[in-house]
């Protein structure tokens, strides 16, 4: 052929070829096979993790009726890395409403650390919070104009009533503590902070979901990714339905108004607590979005302490709605009978002076109708000296224990361990130790802690605990621990019974007695006789001012549907301040839930009777 | 009649099937690469895969036109070509319209042109004419001034006049058809060694900044120290290369799919339908992919090195080397430039990027080949 001089020279060219191609196809080896780090690389580049809130739990009362639901809102979010230098600030500020002037003020307010500390210009940042949806549609379809913005939607809590507000709590941002304890939170995210809200934030929340967007150089959003393949939709929260009767909360709330106090109220045969009622109290709306934290930091800072619930966490002496327990466990360990009498003056009786008028010597039935002061100073004085002082007060201080460990088992001194009630105080019933630091193992006698006996002195309840043990005398010696929730199973079954093992037998005493209390002893002024109310009132000496005012009682009498407890702080007598309350409250949730019971007959007598009584007057 | 049933008979299919499959493949990798998740047509307009597909049409066309010519036009008008062409590369500064600083473009109508691409293709015919006269030997360096003059001139006129480095430097290609008729070995050894000091003296800056600014512009000169890892600079001149990188290495084995890649649609990879399109093999094809279109590419251009070494005559195995050793030159600069092997240096990666005049202009270099080497047992020498 042509040119057989240079003719191997075709192998060197092929070879180069061959050489160029050969280098090329190991270098993409070690990029794509080798080297795995540039795929994160590209999904750091071009996903974008954007979280889909789940919408939280709703609220409704034991009626269905709705408290607690959820206002969407909108938050415009940016990205500052991303918004670029031909940013249109203008057209920007346009979208929003606002001016140019505010926009530089609101970012310089992102940029300061010392404000915002999670501040980085590669991660979203809040530009404008708590937006309405007519407030951010503009900006929504000039979105594609704006890198790096972005519009987020955001629920808060929205309630249909004002009240309940210690019930139900209320949502905010989590803080660091959240962030550490569980990963699920993100900055940002909202949280249960206190009442139900916190106690069944789990199941409230629900599951939030993900959804892999893509984007573009410019950090414009482009998209689902795969066609939202890695989506993880979010999973609504578990509505929750309160054991609360609304009404009858926003009952008791309006009757107490203006003083500082609680009422509870609990479905005896359930444990369910009807109402929870702690005053003064806030409106739920008020510590919800933007308004949230100054409203917040006001209501710590309020003197009347609002933020405190009161039906959990107050401490009061039972003052004579003590005397209910005192009977039943000085019946219980035989320190009286039945038909035990005890003068109402003289010197077996002293100190313990009787405030009332009645005859003496009394037996136990008037004693409870008349809450006689001598009558349970005798009686717990007899109960404690049973087995005499014994060598080392040994003797005494051991049936002091035991009368100690039968008033426990109405559920004081302690907090209710298997209820949904948060923020409990656990009262106290003193125990021997207690005294024995006081005084000495041998230095303290009946006579020294007589003031148990009527329940004043070093014996501390909640209301919650009043209410409870109300339900627990109408219940004729058990309990269902008080609870939130509604037609939770789990509370009725038989090993969450708290039995006080006392014959019932004494509790039809206690019963009769409760019941003359508001026939013809201190609640009859405000007794509705055709609930058959049985209750019994306490005034609690305060040494700092005027007395708090305590009640308890249950209705029907041999059909419990309700039992209540009322304290109201610095108002005087329970008969005056407290029974009322509870009598509206027992009225109207009878009423409502339970008109078959209402015995008419009785209601009758009772009305001729005052009618009489008035026509005497005139 | 019969000569051109001869022509059909004598084409190399196995070119021109190679060339339609890296062409049709590049048409979809560029619709992939231009795409943005909103489904528009291939074939539409409004896209520049709509665009590809006229510019591939029209240069089948323009291939079986070529076919349909004689060959001994190149041979007889070839200094004529070549002349014409210089004219054409001279006025084109001053019709042009400045593209990124290239006056390398000139507008007819609707389509832009850029005469760089077709100069290729006459140089070489001038070059093949030049060293196909009767007699003619490269015996000494002086029987290369003359063709080395001819490769000079447009490389120049394109460097300084028009600004366009990358199309300058695919004239060094002419350095293996010249390397083939005899010209010493040790210009290229030379080359080499040049290149690897020069590597040297930017790594370890042995020259001072003043000398290195009189050879390289400053942008070039970025590039370059970014490449030798001198400059860390992600978002500058580092930028392309570093998401072509991000865009191959997400690709894996089997790539993401077609029309699938995140990198290359959204916009992270810069001229990703153009200089950068062998990103979108990677990400969307993976390694897999991208290794069928480098050895189709080998077989492309191992298959033009064959029928270079079948002609019969000078006049055709030059131009035939050349022919191949544009390619070559192509396909070593670009992917090395998306795989971060060598400097950023914008020339297409033949028939894969979006753009007619290098389809053109390639067409025009391969299918007058295809006739030579058709028409070739018709040759009596």
């Amino acid at each position: 052929m042509i040119n057989d001089t240079y003719y191997n020279r075709r192998y060197v060219i092929a070879g180069i070829a061959i050489l160029v191609v050969a280098i090329y196809i190991i270098r993409l080896f070690s990029l794509q096979i080798i080297d795995q780090s540039r795929r994160e690389k590209a999904d750091n580049n071009a996903l974008v993790r954007q979280p889909v809130y789940a919408s939280r739990g709703l609220i409704y009362d034991r009626n269905d009726s709705l408290l607690v639901f959820n206002q969407p809102i909108y938050e415009v979010v940016i990205i500052l890395r991303e918004m670029g230098t031909d940013f249109d600030t203008l057209a920007f500020c346009q979208a929003l409403q606002i001016d140019t002037v505010d926009y530089r003020l609101r970012l310089e307010q992102i940029s300061d650390r010392r404000k915002n500390r999670g501040f980085s210009r590669y991660t979203p940042q809040v530009f404008m919070a708590n937006l309405k949806k007519e407030d951010v549609s503009l900006l929504q379809e000039r979105l594609y104009h704006f890198p790096g913005v972005s519009i987020r939607e955001r629920t808060l809590r929205d309630y249909t009533y004002n009240g309940a507000s210690h019930i139900l709590g209320s949502v905010g941002e989590v803080n660091q503590r959240d962030l550490e304890r569980d990963p699920y939170y993100h900055q940002g995210d909202y949280s249960g902070r206190d009442g139900v809200e916190k106690q069944y934030e789990v199941a409230l929340r629900g599951y939030n979901g993900v959804e892999v967007l893509m984007r573009d150089n410019r950090g414009r959003i482009c998209g689902s990714y795969h066609d939202g393949e890695l989506d993880q939709s979010a999973v609504a929260g578990t509505n929750l339905h309160l054991g609360i009767d609304i009404e009858l909360q926003l009952l008791a709330e309006a009757e107490i108004g203006e003083h500082i106090g609680s009422a509870v109220a609990i479905e005896p045969a359930t444990g369910e607590i009807l109402a929870l009622v702690s005053m003064p109290g806030w409106d739920p709306k008020s510590l919800v979005g933007k308004v949230r934290g100054k409203n917040y930091s006001a209501l710590l800072n309020d003197p009347s302490k609002p933020l405190m619930n009161r039906a959990t966490q107050a401490m009061y002496p039972p003052g004579s709605t003590f005397k209910t327990l005192q009977t039943l466990v000085a019946l219980h360990q035989g320190g009286i009978t039945p038909n035990t009498q005890y003068p109402c003056n003289g010197p077996q009786s002293t100190p313990i002076k009787c405030t009332h008028h009645h005859g003496s010597p009394v037996d136990l039935g008037m004693a409870i109708e008349q809450s006689c002061n001598p009558y349970y100073w005798c009686a717990f004085r007899d109960l404690l000296q049973m087995d005499g002082y014994g060598k080392n007060n040994a003797a005494f201080r051991r049936r002091y224990e035991l009368w100690r460990e039968d008033i426990m088992r109405f559920g004081l001194g302690q907090k209710f361990e298997d209820s949904d009630v948060p923020d409990q105080k656990s009262g106290s019933v003193p125990s021997t130790k207690l005294y024995d630091r006081f005084y000495g193992k041998t230095g303290w006698k009946a006579i020294t802690i007589r003031s148990l006996s009527i329940g004043q002195g070093e014996v501390l309840v909640t209301p919650l605990q009043l209410a409870n043990q109300a339900a627990c005398i109408a219940n004729e010696g058990y309990y269902i621990s008080p609870h939130l929730l509604h037609n939770d199973s789990t509370y009725l079954l038989p090993d969450k019974r708290h039995e006080t093992g006392i014959d019932n037998a004494y509790f039809k005493i206690v019963k009769d007695g409760m019941e003359r209390v508001m026939t013809h002893g201190t609640g009859r002024w405000h007794n509705i006789p055709k609930w058959h109310i049985c209750g019994k009132t306490g005034t609690v000496q305060n040494p700092h001012g005027k007395d708090h005012a305590i009640f308890i009682g249950y209705a029907p009498k041999d059909n419990p549907k309700i039992a209540v407890a009322i304290a109201v702080e610095n108002v005087g007598f329970g008969a005056t301040w407290a029974c009322p309350v509870a009598v509206k409250m027992i009225d109207l949730y009878l009423q409502k839930h339970y008109p078959e019971l209402a015995d008419e007959e009785e209601q009758e007598t009772e009305n001729k009777k005052q009618e009489t009584d008035d026509e005497s007057k005139e | 009649m019969n000569q051109r049933n001869n022509i059909w008979s004598g084409v190399d299919w196995i070119t021109i099937i190679l060339f339609l499959a890296l062409a049709i493949f590049g048409w979809m990798n560029i619709y992939g690469a231009g795409y943005s998740f909103e489904q528009t047509s291939i074939f539409s307009f409004s896209n520049r895969a709509g665009k590809q597909f006229v510019w591939l049409l029209t240069a089948l066309v323009m291939g079986f036109c070529i076919l349909m010519i004689d060959e001994k036009t190149y041979d007889i008008l070839g200094y004529w070509f070549y002349g014409a062409t210089i004219l054409l590369l001279l006025i084109t500064p001053f019709l042009a319209h400045d593209i990124k600083g290239s006056l390398s473009w000139i507008t007819l109508g609707p389509v832009s042109l850029q005469p760089a691409e077709f100069a290729k293709c006459f140089t070489a015919i001038a070059i093949a004419k030049y060293m196909g006269r009767y007699g003619y030997r490269v015996e000494t360096w002086k029987d290369l001034v003359i063709p080395g003059a001819m490769v000079l001139l447009p490389m120049v006129i394109i460097m300084f006049m028009q600004k366009e480095t990358g199309s300058a430097l695919v004239f060094l290609a002419f350095l293996l058809p010249f390397y083939r008729q005899g010209m010493t070995g040790k210009i290229m050894v030379a080359g080499l060694v040049a290149i690897i000091v020069g590597v040297i003296v930017l790594k370890f800056n042995l020259l001072p900044d003043s000398v290195i600014d009189k050879f390289l512009q400053p942008h070039q000169k970025t590039r370059i120290e970014v490449l030798l890892g001198n400059k860390e600079d992600p978002t500058g001149a580092g930028y392309n290369v570093n998401q072509s990188l991000i865009a191959i290495g997400s690709g894996g084995f089997f790539g993401k799919g077609y029309l699938k890649g995140t990198q290359t649609k959204l916009k992270f990879v810069p001229e990703q339908d153009t200089d950068f399109i062998f990103c979108t093999v990677g990400e969307e094809w993976g390694f897999f992919g991208s290794l069928l279109v480098l050895l189709a590419y080998l077989a492309f251009i191992l298959r033009l090195i064959m029928i270079a070494e079948r002609q019969r005559d000078i006049f055709s195995q030059v131009y035939a080397y050349s022919v191949a050793s544009i390619f070559l030159f192509h396909l070593t600069i670009n992917v090395g430039m998306v795989l971060g092997l060598l400097p950023v240096i914008g020339i297409p990666l033949p028939m894969f990027s979006y753009g007619g005049s290098s389809l053109w202009g390639f067409t025009l270099l391969l299918f007058i080949l295809l006739r030579l080497d058709a028409s070739r047992v018709n040759k009596l020498y």
